[in-house]
């Protein structure tokens, strides 16, 4: 897939010809990880590692560095298995409540979602929980038309939480296997709006205690180091479960959630790669490192 | 937050106290941590290495008054140069025309529709004309809907075809719309685009050429990492756009991407938009921006005192 190809194909292109690390392959590749987004932290980090190593064995050829890189990504990006439409839900109804900072994705990622479930024998409900942004439920009532799944909605205006609290009993009245709502988009820093969603985190609670199951946070890929402070915010208020990442069919590689994966240590579980319902992929971080580094094969 | 370049720059200077000047031995270091508070702040990475090297050039030999320390000044000189590189003063905004065109344009989610409102609303109720608002974004679900809910708002009248597929059609339209009912200023809210998408980039180099805007404003997510560059270049590369409005900077980002626009097209930022709600929008001051970007305080007045 084209995401994976150029995730990291400048890191590949770093060490491609060269065979022993040195000075400049270093460089390289601190500038490969830098404008990926990785962050100066998290390079350096990695980097430092790499020297150690290089300090220590004395000698280092690319393809050891190349599979030390390959360990280090991997160890960074938490989480084991890679998600599964078909497999069973744990709880029924399985509750996901879908966060994240303003434009990000998260109703294109919800009716993604729901395409998929649905796809996979899943019943699925809509909670049009954004009651804020002009037009946001009329665009998500577009999604349930395309996708053929029923939503829950009220007026413009109305209290978010409400909208919650009516989607998961009704799909409770329903039996409804997954549970997708939206939520506007805000941003961290907004105390007032960050409380918002810890209420309506609170009234999901309400009707099935334990609920959400999931709090996804939708990443846009070529957000820079901002979105470290956003799975910080966002954590904090609703402790995210999951990350998606978003626009990864552009040129952006969305490097930012190696460090977020490593300091917040939360799975990344969904990439979205266009703007169709079937533009989403499962994130499985083998397949994802293996395919960084196998052009360079 | 991330440690502001002063804090780091104190920290890099903690040996050279009482140094009278800047030197080649003692800068090194320092260029080190300014580029790396850069590309933290989400400057390029190419860029900050070749802003770290004016700056040293620059900073190289330049005496040090005993006044200040050696880090404050390399602060200022640092902060100098921002202010240089992203436009020392504010850039005009051309409404006229009859009526003027202007088109909206930019990647996915940026906040264009959003922006297009504020647009109107500040060119109706600051500048007194009156503008028509046209929804040439016929893809995003919604998008129509959503366009006509802000023009309501705001008392603004919104051009609509919801069942014209054409968006180079509706602009034309809608110009000849805006003619008829005395419209002085017509705002075009396109579709939210890749710049690597070749049929959707040709699809608003079309709607340029159809429409013939006065201005043409490229709209970008201040929160935009590395790759900033990259879609800045293609989007002017197709449309030779007049200017750049950052959104979102009521966030708590640091914006770095404002230089690397800035820097690699040259071209102005013109307009800032900071919140949701239609009432804020605001010119650009590169003052600002640069001391965002450097997450600092107003560093100047402290320098300017010693
Ligand atoms: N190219 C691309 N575009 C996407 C992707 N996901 C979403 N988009 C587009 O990004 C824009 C914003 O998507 P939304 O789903 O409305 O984002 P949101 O987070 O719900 O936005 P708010 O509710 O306003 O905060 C739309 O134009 C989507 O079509 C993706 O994976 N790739
Ligand atoms: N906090 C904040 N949110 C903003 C700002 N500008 C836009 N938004 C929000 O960002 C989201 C996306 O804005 P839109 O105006 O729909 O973006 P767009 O570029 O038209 O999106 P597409 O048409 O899907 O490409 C919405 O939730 C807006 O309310 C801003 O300056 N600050
Ligand atoms: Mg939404
Ligand atoms: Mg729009």
């Amino acid at each position: 897939q084209k995401t994976k190809e150029n995730f990291f194909s400048k890191v590949s292109k770093a060490i491609a010809g060269k065979s022993t690390v040195d000075e400049e392959v270093l460089d390289d590749l601190e500038e490969a990880l830098v404008t990926a987004d990785v962050g100066i932290e998290t390079t350096v980090a990695i980097i430092d590692r790499i020297e150690q190593r290089v300090v220590r064995d004395k000698y280092l050829n690319t393809s050891e560095l190349n599979s030390i890189l390959q360990e280090e990504i991997k160890e960074m990006l938490v989480g084991e298995a890679s998600y599964d439409f078909t497999s069973d839900i744990p709880h029924k109804p399985y509750v996901i409540l879908v966060v994240g900072v303003n434009g990000v994705g998260k109703t294109t990622t919800i009716g993604k979602l729901a395409y998929n479930f649905k796809k996979a024998g899943k019943s699925v409900l809509l909670g049009a929980a954004d009651t804020f942004r002009a037009a946001a439920v009329d665009q998500l009532t577009i999604w349930s038309d395309r996708t053929g799944v029923p939503i829950v909605k009220q007026a413009m205006g109305s209290d978010p939480a409400a909208v919650a609290f009516d989607t998961v009993q009704s799909a409770i009245a329903r039996g409804t296997d997954v549970v997708l709502i939206d939520t506007a988009g805000r941003l961290h820093n907004k105390a007032h709006l960050m409380e918002e969603l810890s209420k309506i985190k609170r009234s999901v609670q309400k009707v099935i205690p334990g609920a959400p199951h999931e709090v996804l946070l939708v990443l846009d890929g070529s957000t820079g180091q901002n979105a470290l402070e956003q799975a910080k915010h966002f954590t904090a208020a609703t402790d995210v479960t999951a990350l998606a990442i978003t626009k990864l069919d552009g040129t952006a590689k969305g490097g930012v959630v190696l460090a977020i994966a490593n300091q917040f240590k939360i799975p990344v579980k969904f990439i979205g790669v266009g703007e169709k319902m079937e533009d989403l992929l499962i994130f499985d971080k083998h397949e994802f490192v293996d395919s960084i580094f196998s052009i360079n094969k | 937050m991330f440690e502001s370049l002063s804090d780091r720059l104190d920290s890099a200077f903690k040996n050279l106290k009482g140094e009278g000047r800047i030197t080649d031995l003692n800068i090194a270091a320092t260029v080190k941590e300014i580029r790396r508070a850069l590309v933290d702040a989400d400057v390029n990475y190419k860029i900050a290495k070749e802003f770290t090297d004016t700056v040293k050039d620059k900073a190289l030999g330049e005496k040090v008054l005993t006044a200040i320390s050696p880090s404050q000044l390399m602060v200022k000189i640092v902060k100098d140069e921002l202010v240089h590189l992203m436009g020392d003063d504010a850039a005009d905004f051309n409404a006229k025309g009859a009526p003027a065109v202007i088109l909206i344009a930019g990647l996915q989610g940026s906040g264009k529709t959003t922006f297009s409102g504020k647009l109107a609303n500040y060119l109706k109720k600051q500048k007194k004309l009156s503008p028509l608002l046209v929804a040439a974004d016929v893809y995003r679900p919604a998008a129509m809907e959503q366009l006509r809910v802000l023009g309501e708002q705001i008392g603004v009248e919104v051009y609509l075809e919801l069942e014209n597929k054409n968006p180079v059609e509706i602009a034309q339209n809608a110009i000849r719309d805006a003619r008829s009912k005395n419209k002085n200023v017509v705002i075009i809210d396109t579709a939210g685009r890749l710049a690597i998408d070749e049929a959707m980039m040709t699809e608003v180099a079309n709607i340029k050429n159809a429409v013939n805007p006065q201005e043409i404003l490229f709209v970008v997510d201040s929160m935009t990492g590395q790759d900033a560059v990259n879609t800045a270049k293609a989007f002017n590369d197709r449309l030779d756009f007049s200017g750049v409005v950052l959104t979102k900077l009521d966030g708590d980002t640091r914006g770095g991407a404002a230089l690397s626009i800035k820097y690699t097209v040259n071209k102005p930022i013109k307009f800032i938009s900071s919140g949701e709600k239609l009432d804020t929008l605001d010119v650009f001051y590169p003052e600002r921006m640069a001391q965002r970007i450097l997450g600092m305080g107003d560093i100047t007045t402290l320098v300017e005192k010693a």
